[in-house]
């Protein structure tokens, strides 16, 4: 008697979901902080529109690329939080003791990563809307952007899994978020590329991922239908994705010593 | 061995052995057999290698050397088969606070096969025998440590075991819910035929609930039988009479002499005796006293108990093992769950 790859994704999807509504503590800050720089950097940073070359004359619009990322990053510490836990109070050796498959697991886990990148991008974007931000793609370019915020959140999704593998620990899930705030400001996130006039800076930002993840979000809001800048940042996605999976698979096999 | 056969068996460990990395043998050789059906009481302090056994049976742990059968499937080869087979409720009631009793058997009840018909008479069935169907829509993070178990235990059941595994399920536990849950062992024992392994520290678990009894210190079995051999083997029965009169007591000393051994006074102005023949020459000594014409205030028959064994066997008591030991034992765990 074993069930199914889709009913074991599901069952686990169903209470990662569950979880998630149910802990407003993590819905709220991941919902607020983001909008609250927003509303900081937008209102401060608004006369760098006049540089010449900044591709809009709107920071807001150019800042609402932000949030998506932000909220990215609290999808790392959800999703790592709750798996640390579980191995921490041993719920993972109760599913170990069931025929569940590895995939499954992770799967699972990460479905509430999607509900709340969900309820992020919609939020982020109609309060950006709602506050003057343009949408240069239109209807078509908000779904696009829905999906390209849940992709990065499910994404990243799959560090905090791995890093709650490899650690078991909770708090050790939560040390990283300095270290990926760092790595958000060390992008285009207040600038543009072009625009960096430090060198060094210049050169990290260009190899950051991060930027051209922004600079998916802004070509929707700013320029319109951009499929370069689009397959770029869907790519980038992907990759960080696969990788990620690989390596919290190869973890979650370390982890779970049943023979 | 064919599916059947399978099912019927019980549990066989041959030389199981665990070492962890910089640590001690947590397991170290040991044998046991566990017959289909029988309740099997492994007792011992925290830090003894009980838990670690049992997460070598239930393939949570590999094991370092040995090999053992459980249900008929072998713990290294045979994982995915075994698991199917057993049941676990393990130290810990390892459950998620934020759902609720309910969920958690769907849950269950869906990781394990069963058709989506069956999981909630299955789950109301289970959550009604336990004694938590009136609770089973609220949250676990506001069960009592008696309900948290009592829902581990009906967890553990979801898919109809052969074979369950519990591991110090009443630590922590007030009598009432001590009780209710040796009700239920005791019944999955008798009446659905379920083989059950209880790791415990509590003497009187083991007494009460196990056909058979291993008693492990330090990694290793130090002694094993159904809880009436082991004391026969340790001792025999003290009898103590106090008299009426203490100006008696030597006069019972004398009396008592002639049925055993060790025969002396004690601190509440009687004496005792251990005596030779066992429990059946009880009547004899009331009758021997009574001959003497010695007026009784009291007259007491000390059984010999499975501490008794312990200390025979290790030169210590349990309950003071336990508290010496509990360091090492959180060590050890660590280590399972590093």
């Amino acid at each position: 008697m074993s069930a199914g790859l889709s009913t074991q994704v599901g069952q686990l999807a169903r209470r990662s979901v569950l979880r998630t509504l149910r802990q407003p503590g993590q819905i709220v800050p991941a919902l607020v902080f983001p909008l609250f720089l927003l509303a900081v950097n937008s209102g401060g940073l608004k006369e760098t529109t006049n540089l010449p070359g900044f591709p809009t004359d709107s920071y807001l619009t150019f800042a609402l690329a932000v949030p998506f990322m932000q909220g990215a990053l609290f999808s790392v510490m959800n999703a790592g939080t709750d798996l640390a836990r579980d191995i921490e109070t041993g719920f993972l050796n109760r599913l170990a003791l069931t025929p569940l498959r590895g995939a499954a697991l992770l799967s699972g886990l990460l479905a509430g990563a999607v509900v709340l990148g969900v309820v992020q991008a919609v939020v982020y974007l109609s309060v950006g809307l709602i506050a003057g931000a343009e949408l240069a793609a239109g209807a078509g370019g908000a779904l696009v952007i829905v999906v390209l915020s849940v992709s990065i959140t499910v994404a990243f999704g799959t560090i905090g899994l791995f890093a709650a593998l490899r650690t078991g620990s909770g708090e050790a899930v939560q040390g990283l978020f300095p270290l990926f705030f760092v790595v958000l400001f060390l992008s285009s996130m207040a600038l543009p590329l072009e625009l960096l006039q430090t060198d060094w800076f210049h050169a990290v930002a260009s190899a950051n991922p991060v930027s051209y993840l922004l600079q998916a979000f802004r070509s929707l809001l700013i320029e319109g239908w951009n499929l370069g800048d689009l397959a770029l940042g869907f790519g980038i996605a992907a990759a960080v994705l696969a990788i990620g999976m690989f390596a919290a698979s190869a973890a979650l096999k370390t982890r779970l010593v049943r023979t | 061995m064919s599916g059947d056969s399978a099912e019927r068996a019980g549990i066989e460990v041959e030389g199981l052995v665990r070492e962890f990395k910089n640590g001690p043998r947590a397991v170290d050789g040991i044998d046991l057999r566990v017959a289909p059906g029988a309740i099997y009481g492994f007792l011992g302090p925290n830090g003894a290698g009980k838990s670690t056994t049992v997460l070598m049976l239930t393939t949570l742990l590999p094991p370092t050397a040995g090999t053992a059968r459980v249900a008929g499937f072998d713990i290294v080869r045979e994982g995915g088969r075994l698991r199917g087979a057993i049941g676990a409720a393990l130290q810990e009631a390892a459950l998620d606070p934020l759902l609720t009793g309910r969920e958690h058997m769907r849950l269950q009840t869906a990781l394990h096969g069963l058709a989506k018909a069956e999981r909630s008479e299955r789950s109301d069935e289970l959550l009604a025998r336990v004694g938590l169907s009136e609770a089973a829509d609220r949250k676990v993070g506001g069960y009592s440590g008696g309900m948290k178990r009592r829902l581990d235990l009906a967890l553990a059941l979801a898919h109809r075991p052969r074979i369950l595994f519990l591991d110090e399920p009443t630590t922590g536990l007030d009598i009432q819910s001590r009780t209710a849950l040796w009700d239920e062992v005791a019944r999955l024992a008798s009446e659905d035929g379920v083989t059950v392994f209880l790791t415990t520290q509590y003497l009187e678990e083991a007494d009460a609930l196990a056909n058979q009894v291993g008693i492990i210190d330090h990694g290793k079995i130090v002694a094993e039988g159904t809880p009436a051999e082991l004391k026969a083997e340790i001792g025999r029965p003290t009898v103590e009479a106090v008299p009426r009169d203490p100006a008696d007591q030597e006069r019972v000393a004398r009396a008592l002499q002639p049925f055993g051994e060790r025969c002396g006074t004690t601190h509440r102005g009687g004496a005792s005796v251990l005596l030779t023949g066992g429990e059946s020459q009880l009547a004899d000594v009331v009758r021997a006293l009574d001959a003497e014409g010695i007026a009784i205030e009291q007259l007491q028959l000390h059984a010999p108990s499975l501490d008794d064994v312990f200390l025979a066997k290790t030169g210590r008591s349990l309950e003071g093992a336990g508290e010496e030991e509990a360091e090492a034992d959180s060590g050890e765990m660590a280590a399972v769950r590093a």
